[in-house]
Order: C-alpha cells, then sequence, then structure tokens
C-alpha cells in the first residue's frame, strides 16, 4: 500500500484487540464505531455505527453476532433488532439504516477508512 | 405516462399511515403531504401520557428525515385553504400551489365548543393537540381550580390531566352521566362514584348558559338551574366535529352534521378525491377512533395499489384506562336490539361492573359492559366480533374466576377472527399463508406481518401456528431457530452424548450456518448446565446474552446495574454499609430489588471491575441477576424471632441459595422459605417453594410471578432436611434437561405430559432409573461453582473486554445523568438535548 493511500486510513487498534465471534468499539473522531471480528468470514472485519438507532444508546458492539437468512447480522443487545452488517439496513424495518464504516487489516492492524 | 401525483392533505395519524402504506406498497407515485400543525404527525391517542411525564417528542410517529427518506415531499405549518377542483390543485395558506393527479384528504376533526357567551375568554381551551398541551399546562399555573365540560372519554382523558397538573378538578356534563355513548346507567355510575373516590367532582346533568369573569376565581360558570361554579380555567371536551371545510367549500358532498361524505372506496363525489380518517362520513356515521382511520387508510393505498378493497365499517368497541379505571365497551351496551337479553353482575366492596348482552336466546354477544376490571374483554370480544356461540351459561363469562370458566382457544375461532389488531391479520390470512406454503413462524410474520407491530399477538400467533399444523398432520417444527432443527431438550442430549464443548463443534455436527441470538444463548446455557465452563471463557463470549455478555444487567442507556448476592435476604450492618460505601464513591443509584436484596445502577462497562474489586474484597460475590440462573431464595424471618416460626427459614434460605448459585438454566429459577403457613416469603409464587410445618418441610414447584402468575403446587409433605434437598436437586435437575429455551417451571410443568402426577414419579420413585445421574450432575455443578466475578478479576485477558473503546480510556459520552430524589437517573431525550445545548 502507498503512503498516500495509508493516509487517508488510520489505524484504531490490532488484531489482538479484536474478539473472535464478537465486538468491541473504537473511538474514529468523535464517532463510536463497532467492530466485529469474524475471523472465518471473507472480510474477517467489519464496522458500523455503534449506536443502535432503535434502543437509543452506544451498544451495538456488545450484541451477538450471526446470520439470518445467509446475511450476516448483529442484534441488538437491548431490543435484539438485526443490523446487516455489510449494508447496516435494520431487517425487522428495512427503512432504518445505520452507518456502514469502510475498514481493513493491514496485517495485524485494523484500520478505519476517515470519514 | 406520467407519474401520479398524490396530493395528502392534514399529516395527522390516519394521514401518516397513509403515506406508510402507500410508500410500502411500491407504487412508485409522487407524494406529497401538506399538514397545518407545525411538526409531522404524531401519537394523539397518547396525548395525554405528557401531562405524566412522557415528552412530546416521544409521541412523533413521521419526522421530516423519514419522510424525505420515503420520498415524500412534506410541507408543515401551511394549510392547505383552497381546493381547485377544475385545475386538480391546492392552495395553501402561504399561496403555495400543488397540482394533483388523486388528493386524500385527512384533515382529521376539531373540537366542539358550544355557543355559550363566554366561552371565547382566553382561560377557555380545547384539547387535541400537542400545542393545545402548551396551553393547557400554561394556563394550569396560575390556576388552583379546572373544569372540563364534557364527561365522554375525552372529557374524562383530560380530567386526569388536570389532576395530575394538581388542579381541584371538576367534570360538568349535559347527559345525565358519564360516558354515555359507550356504557350504560349501571357501568356509567359505577365509572363515577370510582372517579368521585379519586377527588375529581363530577356534575351530570348541567347546562351551562354563561361564562362570565368572576371573583373568587378568574371565571364563573352559570347553569340553567340557577347554580354556579368558580374556576379559574374550562377545557371544552364537549364532542367533535370533522374538519370538513375545504371539502363544502369545494362543492364536494358532505354530511348535513358535518363529515365529507365517501363510498366504501372512500371516494368522495369527486372520484378523484378520497377521504379518510376523522373527517370521513361513511354510512352516516363518523368514526372517531384511529383504527377505522387506518382501516381507511389502508383501503385508498390498496386501491393505488391497484387492489380491488374496500372499507366496511368499523367495529367500535373500545378498552380504556381513565384515572386508572378500566373501562370496557362492546358493540350494544346499551340493550337496544329488539328482544335482547342482559346479565349483570355488580360487586360494590370490589367496584367493578359488567354487564353482557345477548340475543334473545342467550346463544350470541350482542355488547357488552366492563368497569373496574377489564381482565374479560378480549375473549368477550371476540365472541362478538366473529358471532360465536356463547357457552350455555353466558354469565360464566363475567362471573368471578371460578376456576373452570370457559377459555376461548384458538381451534374455536373462526376465520374472520382478528389475531393482529396492529396490521389487522385474520386467523383466514394466517391459514391461507400455511396453505400457501409458510412452514415457519417466521415466514408467516414477514409474509402477513402478523406480530410485528406491538408483539402483543405474539402467543395467540404461535399456538394458532402450531395448531394449524398438527391439524394437517404436519410434524410441528420445533426447531430452535434457523440454525437447528432441534429443539433445546434435543441438543441438550446432542452436547451430553456426544460430549461436545463448543458451539462451533455444535453447529458443524448438528447445525448449519453460523447461529444467531436464539440459538448462540441457548447453547451457551446448555454448554454451562453440563460443563459450567466459565461463560467469559474465549470460546463462549460471543455466545453470552446481553446481561451475560458483561457479567452484568444492561439498563437502557448502555450502564450496567451491579446485584451482589445476599443469600436469604440476610445481611450484615458492616455488609450494607460496604454497599452504601461502594455505591457512593462511584456515584450509583440504589435500589432494595424485589428480590431482597439490593441493586446498584448506572455503572458504566469499564466502571464494572472496579467495582466488583471492592465487592468481593468485602465478602460479596455476584448474585447472578444477569443469568438465566438461580437469581434468589427469600426468606420470612422464621422461628428465630417470630413467634409463629416453626423452622428455621431464614438458615434453609440461605442453605439453598448457596447450593443452587451458579446454576445455569433455561430459565432463571428463584425459590423462597417461610416459616409457617402465613407464608410472608411468598413462597407458592416460586419455582421452588418451601413452607415450614410442625414436622419439617412442604415443598412447592411450579409457582410463578411476573407475567402470567401461577400458584405452586404441593409436591411433597412433611420432609426432612435431606429429603427436601435430594428432590430440589432432582426436580431442578430434571427440569434443566427437558424444559425449552425460556421456558419458566410454571409453563413447563403445565406441558409436561402427566402433569406433577408423572413429576412425582420421576423425583420421588425415580421411575425413569435417571435419579442418581441427576443428584450427580448436579452435585458436579456444585462442586465446580466459582463466582464469575472473582475468576474475571484475575484473568487480565477477560477483563480487557471491560472497556468502552479499544483505543481510548475516555468513556461513553452518550450517557448523561440527571439528578432525582438525590440520586442519578438517565437523561430523558428532551433533558439530554438540553443539556448538551447548555455544555456547548
Ligand atoms: C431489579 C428487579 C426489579 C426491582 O427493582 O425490584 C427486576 C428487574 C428486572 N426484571 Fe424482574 N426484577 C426483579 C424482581 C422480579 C420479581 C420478584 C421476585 O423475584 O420475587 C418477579 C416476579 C417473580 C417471578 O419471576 O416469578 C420478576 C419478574 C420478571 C419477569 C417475568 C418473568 C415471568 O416468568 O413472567 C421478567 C421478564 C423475563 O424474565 O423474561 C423480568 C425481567 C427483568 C429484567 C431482567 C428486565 C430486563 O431485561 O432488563 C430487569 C433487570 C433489571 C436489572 O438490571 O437488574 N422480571 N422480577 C428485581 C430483581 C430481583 C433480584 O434481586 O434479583
Ligand atoms: C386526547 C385524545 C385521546 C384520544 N384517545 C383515543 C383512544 O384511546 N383510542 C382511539 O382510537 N382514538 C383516540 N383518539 C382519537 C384519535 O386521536 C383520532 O381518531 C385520530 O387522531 C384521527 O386521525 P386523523 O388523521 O383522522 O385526524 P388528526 O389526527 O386530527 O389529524 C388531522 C390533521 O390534519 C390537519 N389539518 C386539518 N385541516 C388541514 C388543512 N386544511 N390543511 C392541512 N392540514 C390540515 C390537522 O392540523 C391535523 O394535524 C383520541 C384523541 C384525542 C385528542
Ligand atoms: S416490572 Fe418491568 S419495569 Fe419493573 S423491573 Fe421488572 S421488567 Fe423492569
Ligand atoms: S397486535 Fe399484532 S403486533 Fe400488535
Amino acid at each position: 500500500m502507498t503512503a498516500l493511500e495509508r493516509s487517508a486510513w488510520v489505524v484504531v487498534c490490532e488484531r489482538q484487540d479484536l474478539v473472535a465471534g464478537g465486538g468491541v468499539c473504537a473511538l474514529l473522531g468523535n464517532e463510536q464505531v463497532a467492530l466485529f471480528y469474524l475471523p472465518q468470514e471473507d472480510c474477517e472485519v467489519y464496522a458500523l455505527a455503534n449506536r443502535d438507532p432503535i434502543g437509543k444508546a452506544n451498544v451495538l458492539s456488545r450484541g451477538i453476532v450471526g446470520d439470518i437468512g445467509g446475511q450476516l447480522v448483529v442484534a441488538s443487545p437491548l431490543y435484539k433488532q438485526h443490523f446487516s452488517l455489510e449494508s447496516g439496513v435494520c431487517l425487522e424495518d428495512e427503512r432504518i439504516r445505520i452507518p456502514v464504516y469502510a475498514v481493513r487489516l493491514d496485517g495485524d492492524s485494523v484500520l478505519l477508512a476517515q470519514p | 405516462m406520467a407519474t401520479r401525483r398524490i396530493v395528502v392533505v392534514g399529516n395527522g395519524m390516519v394521514g401518516h399511515h397513509f403515506l406508510d402504506t402507500l410508500v410500502g406498497a411500491k407504487t412508485g407515485d409522487l407524494i406529497t403531504v401538506i399538514g397545518e400543525e407545525p411538526r409531522p404527525a404524531y401519537d394523539r391517542v397518547h396525548l395525554s401520557e405528557v401531562f405524566s411525564g412522557r415528552s412530546p417528542e416521544e409521541l412523533a410517529m413521521g419526522s421530516r428525515k423519514m419522510y424525505s427518506d420515503w420520498g415524500v415531499e412534506a410541507h408543515f405549518g401551511d394549510p392547505v385553504v383552497r381546493i381547485e377542483r377544475a385545475a386538480k390543485r391546492v392552495v395553501t395558506g402561504s399561496g403555495r400551489t400543488f397540482a394533483y393527479d388523486r388528493l386524500v384528504l385527512a384533515t382529521g376533526s376539531y373540537p366542539f365548543v358550544p355557543p355559550v357567551p363566554g366561552a371565547d375568554n382566553e382561560r377557555c381551551l380545547t384539547y387535541r393537540t400537542i400545542d393545545d398541551l402548551g396551553a393547557i399546562k400554561a394556563a394550569a399555573k396560575g390556576s388552583s381550580i379546572g373544569v372540563v365540560v364534557g364527561g365522554g372519554l375525552l372529557g374524562l382523558e383530560c380530567a386526569n390531566a388536570l389532576q395530575n397538573l394538581g388542579l381541584e378538578t371538576h367534570v360538568v356534563e349535559f347527559a345525565p352521566g358519564l360516558m354515555g355513548v359507550q356504557l350504560d346507567d349501571g357501568g356509567s355510575s359505577m365509572l363515577r362514584s370510582k372517579i368521585e373516590a379519586l377527588g375529581v367532582r363530577v356534575h351530570t346533568g348541567m347546562n351551562t348558559q354563561a361564562i362570565t369573569g368572576g371573583s373568587a376565581c378568574a371565571l364563573q360558570m352559570e347553569f340553567a338551574d340557577g347554580t354556579r361554579l368558580d374556576t379559574d380555567m374550562i377545557v371544552f371536551s364537549a364532542g367533535i366535529r370533522p374538519q370538513d371545510a375545504l371539502a363544502r367549500d369545494a362543492e364536494l358532498a358532505v354530511g348535513e352534521r358535518g363529515g365529507i361524505v365517501i363510498d366504501y372506496k372512500c371516494k368522495t363525489s369527486d372520484s378523484d378525491i378520497f377521504a379518510i380518517g376523522e373527517c370521513a362520513l361513511f354510512g352516516g356515521r363518523i368514526y372517531g377512533l384511529v383504527a377505522p382511520g387506518y382501516r381507511m387508510a389502508e383501503v385508498v393505498a390498496g386501491q393505488l395499489a391497484g387492489e380491488a378493497v374496500t372499507f366496511q365499517g368499523a367495529d367500535m368497541s373500545t378498552k380504556l384506562k381513565l384515572l386508572g379505571v378500566d373501562v370496557g365497551s362492546i358493540g350494544d351496551a346499551h340493550c337496544r336490539t329488539e328482544g335482547a337479553l342482559s346479565y349483570v353482575y355488580s360487586d360494590g366492596r370490589e367496584a367493578c361492573y359488567k354487564k353482557l348482552v345477548t340475543s334473545a336466546d342467550s346463544s350470541r354477544l350482542l355488547g357488552a359492559v366492563l368497569v373496574g376490571d377489564c381482565s374479560d374483554y378480549d375473549t368477550l370480544l371476540q365472541y362478538f366480533l366473529n358471532d360465536m356461540a356463547l357457552p350455555a351459561d353466558p354469565q360464566a363469562l363475567i362471573l368471578p374466576a371460578s376456576g373452570d370458566r370457559p377459555q376461548l382457544g384458538v381451534a374455536a375461532l373462526p376465520a374472520t377472527a382478528t389475531i393482529c389488531s396492529c396490521h389487522n391479520v385474520t386467523k383466514g390470512d394466517v391459514v391461507a399463508c400455511i396453505d400457501a406454503g409458510s412452514v415457519s413462524l417466521a415466514d408467516v410474520k414477514s409474509t402477513t406481518r402478523a406480530s410485528t407491530g406491538c408483539g402483543g399477538c405474539s402467543a395467540m400467533l404461535k399456538n394458532l401456528f402450531d395448531d394449524e399444523l398438527t391439524a394437517r398432520g404436519v410434524t410441528v417444527d420445533r426447531s430452535l431457530c434457523e440454525h437447528f432443527s432441534h429443539t433445546r431438550q434435543e441438543l441438550y442430549h446432542l452436547v451430553m452424548l456426544g460430549e461436545i464443548h463448543s458451539f462451533e463443534e455444535l453447529l458443524q455436527k448438528h447445525g448449519r450456518g453460523r447461529g444467531c441470538e436464539i440459538c448462540k444463548p441457548a447453547v451457551a446455557s446448555i454448554l454451562a448446565a453440563l460443563w459450567n465452563d466459565h461463560v467469559l471463557d474465549r470460546r463462549h463470549v460471543g455466545l453470552q446474552d446481553t446481561n451475560d455478555n458483561f457479567l452484568a444487567n444492561m439498563q437502557k442507556d448502555g450502564t450496567y446495574s451491579v446485584v451482589p448476592r445476599v443469600a436469604g435476604g440476610e445481611i450484615t450492618p458492616a455488609k450494607l454499609s460496604v454497599l452504601g460505601a461502594v455505591a457512593s464513591k462511584y456515584q450509583l443509584y440504589t435500589k432494595i430489588t424485589g428480590g431482597q436484596r439490593i441493586d446498584l445502577f448506572g455503572a458504566r462497562l469499564e466502571q464494572l471491575p472496579a467495582i466488583w474489586q471492592e465487592l468481593i474484597d468485602a465478602g460479596f460475590e455476584t448474585g447472578h441477576a444477569y443469568g438465566k440462573a438461580l437469581r434468589t431464595v427469600k426468606s420470612c424471618v422464621g422461628s428465630t424471632w417470630c413467634r409463629y416460626g416453626v423452622q428455621d427459614s431464614v438458615g434453609m434460605a440461605i442453605r439453598l441459595e448457596n447450593r443452587y448459585k451458579g446454576l445455569r438454566a433455561p430459565h432463571k429459577i428463584k425459590s423462597g422459605v417461610s416459616g409457617c403457613t402465613r407464608e410472608c416469603a411468598e413462597a407458592q409464587s416460586k419455582d421452588f417453594g418451601v413452607i415450614a410445618t410442625e414436622n419439617g418441610w412442604n415443598l412447592y414447584v411450579g409457582g410463578n410471578g411476573g407475567m402470567k402468575p401461577r400458584h405452586a403446587d404441593l409436591f411433597a409433605a412433611d420432609l426432612d432436611d435431606d429429603t427436601l434437598i435430594r428432590y430440589i436437586d432432582r426436580f431442578l435437575m430434571f427440569y434443566i434437561r427437558t424444559a425449552d429455551r425460556l421456558q419458566r417451571t410454571s409453563v413447563w410443568l403445565d406441558n409436561l405430559e402427566g402433569g406433577i402426577g408423572y413429576l412425582r414419579a420421576v423425583v420421588i420413585d425415580d421411575s425413569l432409573g435417571l435419579a442418581a445421574e441427576l443428584e450427580q450432575q448436579m452435585a458436579h455443578i456444585i462442586g465446580t461453582y466459582a463466582c464469575e466475578w472473582r475468576a474475571t478479576l484475575a484473568d487480565p485477558d477477560k477483563l480487557k473486554r471491560f472497556r468502552q473503546f479499544v483505543n481510548s480510556d475516555e468513556s461513553d459520552s452518550g450517557v448523561v445523568f440527571i439528578q432525582e430524589r438525590e440520586q442519578i437517573r438517565p437523561a430523558r431525550p428532551e433533558e439530554r438535548l438540553r443539556l448538551v445545548a447548555v455544555s456547548e
């Protein structure tokens, strides 16, 4: 990766800070980003806004991840609505969609794209 | 063809529901909504809750953002003042024009103010909008007496509001009784006495002649009988009138007493213009409730989407809580049908009144009135709506429960019975959906939308679904979820016999996909019940449900509560002081729980380890308030102190609580031990309850408080200590092995084939030859008990997760507290906005 490319990305933590099969939360500027680490999946790491727009609290990183009808999702720990890890769309109400962040692993570093 | 332009006038509840439905139908129309009120649609039905603390924001149904996401153009605070039918456009107060192909009028209604001289005084108000609320609150500030004119549904709600605002409240009604439309004389007078007992003064049969400035108070009302009433403010709630001015000016047909005339397609006399909700007159009638308005909205949206749907009128039965009094009215409450019979049950002491109106042969329900106790409303409504044959003794339906009161099962319901009232789904719709090939409940839900609103119908829907499949000879799919086609009980055996120790292994061998929030915690609980590994071990941590995940109970704002174990409710003064000191140090809210212990609320994720370290240093251990596990064993003080006690109930409660603490189960387990038959520990409402006798202990099982209380059954009498414990060991382990996910012992026992007799055979007579194994397994769990918090604190790897951010020590700025009664509480949304605004 070139220096230029890398400058748009920020290292937020290392692989060992992640929890396999679950989530943690990182700060990106002022924004709370939920990082889900699924080592068996194509992308390995998925990043969504940490705020649950239905429960209205910053908790999505603490939800259970899994799949519903083949779609990777996290279930809100508050009221259990599912949000797609890939698109941020709420499966129970498609009109609700939470921000998704570009994320990638570079070696053992976890990088988020600066919005 | 050019895109169709649809213009909606009025953004009230019905207008909003129309937009929601039409957008959902994806017709591709260009939709515009124009509302007179300055804000998007809100929940008018729950307006009064603002007086008891709910914020107006919480009532919001629509928002500018939502509408723009839907692609709907929305304008607020600018009423439509003219419809130009020839040009097919509408004009607003500020002069903007909007062309339409189809126009939908959803202008609602306005409060009727009787033409009494003086009624235009500025202290005379009405009650319909959020702005009205503000005006009422403001007027109440300088007032000590308030009068509501109108003793109907809305008037009484308004009286409740004035009462909440601390005013001496009067209700003045022209008719001889309260809620005359919905209630008969008996119900009405019962309601009156209940309301008067709450301090509201009721004046019926009063004809207001004039309102003048008063000397004692700001206003004085004069009545036709010469009496007078001093008051500081008046709210008129004397009925509603349809908002039909636009239609009138545009020469659409309107009713004699108002209302825009519509046909069964909800079309007005101009076939490009529809009217829905409270402004519409259908079959000579205005429907002043929200549900019929929703049906009209769906009918119009359906037609625009090309469906042949019609409005057939709607039922006006109502159930509500007025000033804390339950009131229900169904159908012909006044017994006006020719030849109808009525059955009345009235209990002055309990202050409840119930009436049934039936056909002459007492085979059909025509109407009902319920005041003081509405628990029979749902059953009666099903009889009424579905025209079902009543039981031979209809009176049994309203007499106090006698044990064998007729229950209405789903199988008995006709196809037209409404299962889900939020989405208007009937039994027939569900059956058709199954006929069309739906084999899972999830399928039925997503196809019919049943049970996706308030959720109140989910139990009925599940029963119906299971019933239908069984009737078709299909083995009911009892799959845990889409990842396992097994029941919890089957999974338990697979894990036990296959000696499976992780979720991945089980999924690989017996499941598919990746799992979800249903199967993961269920399997975690099975693994814990069998092997008792720490729940936060790396391989189990991702499986844990919300509260287990951080060994604390998550609260609405994402903070946690901390509940140390206080076995049997016995606590030393020194430990009590520690709880006080820890709570003060970390500024936690403290409360005594319903389980005889103390809950510390408002701990942030990153504070949990430090708080627990201090508690554990002082000798506390985890209370498992977060787990599907043993919670508390409540005790009464027993023979040690109490002059009636016959055994040491506190000692036994502590022994039992310490024995079973940490035991993971399909659902939580609670217990209680009472020292004599007076039963102060409420043991008979527990999963297992123990009551002292002269000769030992009586053991009760299958009790439940909560949503559906059930008294425990006496399982065995006069047991000595050791036998008592042996039976409880076996009972609990048998429950853990065989119950469904999230099934309390009460429901489990009710569904256990052979019931309590079978259970006694298994536990007492060892009919399955399992007793030794069950005891052994319990011994393993007890032997491997470790306080989960102590183990967590000793393990840096587990502790790492207890921080808000992986890359910062900051805490969650979304958590904001307010002081109330000298303690903290989470800020409400509007307070949060204010605080943020101030701090910026
Ligand atoms: C804290 C407490 C209320 C209080 O302030 O007193 C409480 C709080 C909650 N109860 Fe409870 N219940 C509390 C005593 C009770 C009792 C009374 C008792 O235990 O004697 C009952 C009725 C008795 C019973 O269970 O049979 C009770 C019946 C429920 C139910 C309904 C269970 C049922 O079978 O119908 C739920 C919902 C559920 O479990 O699905 C529930 C669920 C909850 C939850 C977990 C709701 C939630 O998901 O957040 C609350 C957790 C709050 C927290 O963070 O601690 N709570 N709850 C009480 C804690 C007792 C304790 O020391 O552990
Ligand atoms: C306090 C209270 C309690 C209630 N409780 C219950 C209950 O328990 N159960 C129940 O079923 N019903 C209840 N109702 C009745 C329920 O609120 C109404 O049936 C429902 O709101 C009707 O919806 P609507 O959209 O037809 O009218 P509304 O909700 O009144 O909406 C009409 C909207 O159109 C706007 N409008 C009017 N004219 C124009 C114009 N020319 N241009 C633009 N906009 C215009 C109005 O400002 C208003 O915002 C209650 C009502 C009140 C006030
Ligand atoms: S009764 Fe409801 S609100 Fe009260 S603690 Fe229990 S679950 Fe929470
Ligand atoms: S009644 Fe079915 S979801 Fe509300």
